[in-house]
C-alpha cells in the first residue's frame, strides 16, 4: 500500500493503461508539456510523445467529439475538461455522440471513452467556475458516472472505466486533487457500479459522495463522540446507474437516511436516492429521509457568501439531530 | 493623439500598471481570492483601441482579464479592486470577484470566465445597437487562444452576414495558459482567419501605443460608418504568468526579456520625454502619485467597505419578485 494523492492516482492509472494498450490515449487542454492544471498526466508526455499525449486547443466541442470519433475504430481515448464548467460546450458530443451511438446504431458502433472532468466549489472561483453538474451527467442513458472520493477509487474506477467498452464520465474534485490515501501496490479495478460502505453503523444512514463523503464521516464523528448515535457512511461513488441494492440494505439496516451533496437541491442526487428509497424501502423508514445541499444560487465569489452557499459537516450533523428530534 | 492625450494616456497607463501589481500583492496577502489574471504588458492594447473609441459611449465585452478594460470605460478603481476584496461596494456587489468584473452604466458589459464566451454576446450587443439605431459600437476584446473555439466561427459568419457594428481585438499574446500559439493554432496570424468570411481584419504591434491608435482609428471608423465588422490584431506579450498558479515554465526568460525591451509604457514616456513634453522627473511623480492614489483611496476603500450581508444571498438571483407578480402568479396587475 502506497500512501499517495489523488493526482498522483489518477496519473498511475493513466501511466499502466498507457504502458499496456498503445491504443490509450489522453487528450485535453495543457494536458501534455505543461502536465496537467491539476498534474493528473504529469510525465505523460515526455514518455508516450505528442501522437497518444494530445495538447488540445481550446475546443471542447471539437477535441471531445474527435476522441468520440477515433474510439468508434477502438481507440480508448482518456478526455480531461479542465473543469466541469467547461463540459457544457463539450455535451452535446458526450450526450448525443459517445452516449447514444451503440444503441442508433443497434450495436455496431461503441464509444469507449472516458471523459475525466474536475468538478465542485473550490475556493472563490465565481459563478462561472465553481459549478456541481453530476446531475446533468447522471440523467443520459448511455453514460456512466462515477465520482472518487479517495485516492484509491480515483485509481481503480480509471483502470476500470479505461478497459470498459461503455463511456464513462468521471466527476473528480478541484478541492481533492492533493488528498492522500492509501492505493494498493498491485493493480487495482475498482468496480463502475455498486457503493462502499466507507464507515458502519446502526441509526442512520449518511448517504454522500465524491467530497460529501467525508462531510458525513466527519459529521459520523461527532454523532458518535458527542450524541451517542451510530452513522453507517455509504459512499455512492457510481452516480449511474445509482445501487439501489447498497441503498436498500443500508436503511432497511438503519430506517433513517441523510443524503449530502455539494450540488443544489433540485433533480439532483438527493432526490433520486429518496426516490430509490421510496420505490425499495419506503415501510423500513422510521422518519422522512433529508437532504443536505447547496443553496440554489449562482455560486457567489464572495467568501462569506460562498460559504454560506454550501453546505459541510456540520449541516449533516444539525440534519441528523433534526431527524432524531434533537435540534 | 494629440500630445496631452498622451500624456493623460500615460499617466492612465501607469495606474492599469501599478493597479494590477497592487492586486498581486493583495492576493499574496490573501485579500484577493479565486483565479486572477493580470495585464502588466498589454496595456498599449486595450489604451490604444480605446483612444481610438469611445469609452463610456461604446459597449465592451472580454474575458477574465477584465480590470483594465472594465476601468478604461470609466469604471472607477475603487469599485473594482472593492470587487476583488469581495465587499458589497464592488462592482458587482462582491458576487462577481476578479473575473467578472461589469459596469453597465459605463457600457462595460462584463468579463466572462468561457473562454470564447463573448463573442456572441459581442454580436448580440452589436444587433441592439444595430436595431435601435444608435452610432455607438460594440468591441470585443479577447486573446488569441479563444479563436479556437467553435462559436468564434459561427459568430464570424453571423456578424457578416448581418453587418453587425462590431469590432472583434484580438489580444495575441502567444499564448493560451502553458501553450504556445504554434503548439494549439494551425496559423499564427489570426486576423487571417476571418477572411473566409470576407471580414476586413489589419494586424499591427500591440506595445507601441501610437501604432496601435493609429489602426485603431481605421477599425473603429470601419465599423463606425456602418460597413459591419472588423477584425484587429494586436501582437502583445502578457509579463506575468496565465494567473496566479502559473510558474511560466512553458517559456524562456529570454523571451521574456526580449518582450520587456518594447515595454508599451516606457515607449510612450521616452517618446514624450525626447519629444520635451515632459521630463524624467514628471514621470516620477506621475508614478509616485498614483502608488499613493492606489493606497489612499483605492485600498483604503476596499478594506474599510463591508462585506454584503448573509441574508442577501439570494439576492440577485431573480428579478425582484415582487415586481413580477402578475406574470408569476397569473393574476394581472
Ligand atoms: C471554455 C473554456 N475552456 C477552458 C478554459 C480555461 N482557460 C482559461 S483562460 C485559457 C487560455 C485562453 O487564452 P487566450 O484566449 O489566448 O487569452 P489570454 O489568457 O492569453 O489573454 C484557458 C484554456 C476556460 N476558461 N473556458
Ligand atoms: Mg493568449
Amino acid at each position: 500500500m502506497a500512501n499517495i494523492m489523488y493526482w498522483e492516482a489518477i496519473q498511475r492509472a493513466h501511466d499502466e493503461e498507457m504502458a499496456r494498450d498503445p491504443l490509450v490515449i489522453c487528450m485535453g487542454e495543457d494536458i501534455g508539456v505543461a502536465g496537467g492544471t491539476y498534474k493528473a498526466t504529469k510525465g505523460l508526455y515526455e514518455k508516450y510523445g505528442p501522437l497518444r499525449v494530445m495538447d488540445t486547443p481550446i475546443s471542447e466541442g471539437g477535441f471531445t467529439g474527435l476522441g468520440i470519433g477515433a474510439s468508434f475504430l477502438g481507440i480508448r481515448p482518456i478526455i480531461e475538461i479542465m473543469s466541469v464548467n467547461f463540459a457544457w460546450l463539450a455535451m452535446d458530443q458526450m450526450f448525443n455522440s459517445a452516449a447514444k451511438v451503440r444503441y442508433m446504431s443497434g450495436g455496431q458502433l461503441t464509444a469507449p471513452c472516458v471523459f475525466r472532468s474536475a468538478g465542485g466549489a473550490a475556493h472563490q472561483l465565481g459563478a462561472q467556475h465553481s459549478a456541481r453538474m453530476e446531475k446533468v451527467f447522471m440523467g443520459i442513458a448511455g453514460l456512466r458516472v462515477v465520482t472518487p472520493s479517495n485516492p484509491k477509487q480515483a485509481y481503480g474506477l480509471l483502470k476500470s472505466a479505461i478497459r470498459c467498452d461503455d463511456p464513462v464520465f468521471i466527476n473528480e474534485h478541484e478541492l481533492m486533487y492533493n488528498m492522500k490515501g492509501e492505493v494498493p501496490d498491485a493493480e487495482y479495478f475498482h468496480p463502475l457500479e455498486g457503493s462502499d460502505v466507507a464507515r458502519a453503523g446502526t441509526d442512520v444512514t449518511l448517504f454522500g459522495y465524491n467530497i460529501s463523503v467525508h462531510w458525513c464521516l466527519k459529521a459520523a464523528e461527532i454523532l458518535d463522540k458527542q450524541y451517542g448515535i451510530s452513522a453507517e457512511v455509504v459512499d455512492l461513488y457510481s452516480l449511474s446507474p445509482l445501487d439501489r441494492a447498497g441503498i436498500k440494505e443500508s436503511v432497511s439496516k438503519t430506517h433513517r437516511a441523510v443524503i449530502a451533496e455539494e450540488d443544489e437541491a433540485p433533480v439532483g442526487v438527493g432526490s433520486e436516492v429518496i426516490a430509490i428509497i421510496n420505490e425499495e424501502c419506503f415501510f423500513e423508514l422510521d422518519a422522512a429521509p433529508v437532504r443536505v445541499h447547496s443553496a440554489l444560487v449562482p455560486q457567489p465569489y464572495n467568501h462569506t457568501l460562498e460559504k454560506a452557499a454550501i453546505p459541510d459537516h456540520e449541516d449533516v450533523v444539525k440534519a441528523v439531530l433534526k431527524l432524531f428530534g434533537k435540534a | 493623439m494629440k500630445i496631452e492625450d498622451k500624456k493623460r494616456v500615460l499617466r492612465e497607463m501607469v495606474l492599469h500598471r501599478r493597479f494590477e501589481e497592487r492586486c498581486y500583492q493583495a492576493y499574496i496577502e490573501r485579500k484577493i481570492g479565486g483565479f486572477l489574471h493580470l495585464y502588466p504588458g498589454q496595456e498599449a492594447c486595450c489604451n490604444g483601441v480605446m483612444e481610438a473609441a469611445r469609452p463610456g459611449h461604446d459597449y465592451v465585452i472580454t474575458g477574465y482579464r477584465d480590470h483594465v478594460h472594465a476601468i478604461k470605460c470609466g469604471a472607477d478603481p475603487k469599485e473594482v479592486m472593492a470587487e476583488l476584496y469581495g465587499k458589497e461596494t464592488g462592482s458587482s456587489k462582491g458576487r462577481g470577484g476578479s473575473m467578472h468584473i461589469f459596469d453597465a452604466d459605463k457600457r462595460f458589459m462584463g468579463g466572462y470566465a468561457l473562454v470564447g464566451g463573448p463573442f456572441p454576446l459581442a454580436a448580440g450587443i452589436a444587433k441592439a445597437i444595430q436595431l435601435k439605431g444608435g452610432d455607438e459600437i460594440a468591441i470585443c476584446f479577447l486573446g488569441d487562444a479563444a479563436n479556437n473555439q467553435g462559436v468564434f466561427h459561427e459568430t464570424m459568419n453571423m456578424a457578416a452576414l448581418w453587418k453587425l457594428p462590431v469590432l472583434f481585438v484580438c489580444e495575441n499574446n502567444l499564448y493560451g495558459i502553458g501553450t504556445s500559439i504554434e503548439r494549439s493554432t494551425a496559423v499564427i496570424h489570426q486576423h487571417k482567419r476571418v477572411a473566409a468570411y470576407n471580414i476586413p481584419a489589419d494586424e499591427c504591434d500591440g506595445q507601441d501605443i501610437d501604432i496601435v491608435y493609429e489602426h485603431a482609428r481605421k477599425a473603429v471608423d470601419h465599423v463606425r460608418a456602418g460597413n459591419g465588422p472588423f477584425f484587429l490584431e494586436l501582437m502583445t506579450y502578457r509579463y506575468r504568468g496565465h494567473s496566479m498558479s502559473d510558474s511560466r515554465g512553458y517559456r524562456s526568460r529570454e523571451e521574456e526579456e526580449v518582450w520587456k525591451q518594447r515595454d508599451p509604457i516606457l515607449m510612450l514616456r521616452d517618446r514624450l520625454i525626447t519629444a520635451g513634453a515632459m521630463t524624467m522627473t514628471d514621470y516620477e511623480t506621475i508614478e509616485k502619485e498614483t502608488d499613493a492614489y492606489i493606497e489612499n483611496e483605492v485600498i483604503k476603500f476596499s478594506e474599510e467597505s463591508p462585506e454584503p450581508r448573509v441574508e442577501d444571498l439570494e439576492k440577485y438571483v431573480f428579478a425582484d419578485r415582487e415586481t413580477q407578480l402578475p406574470w408569476l402568479t397569473g393574476k394581472a396587475a
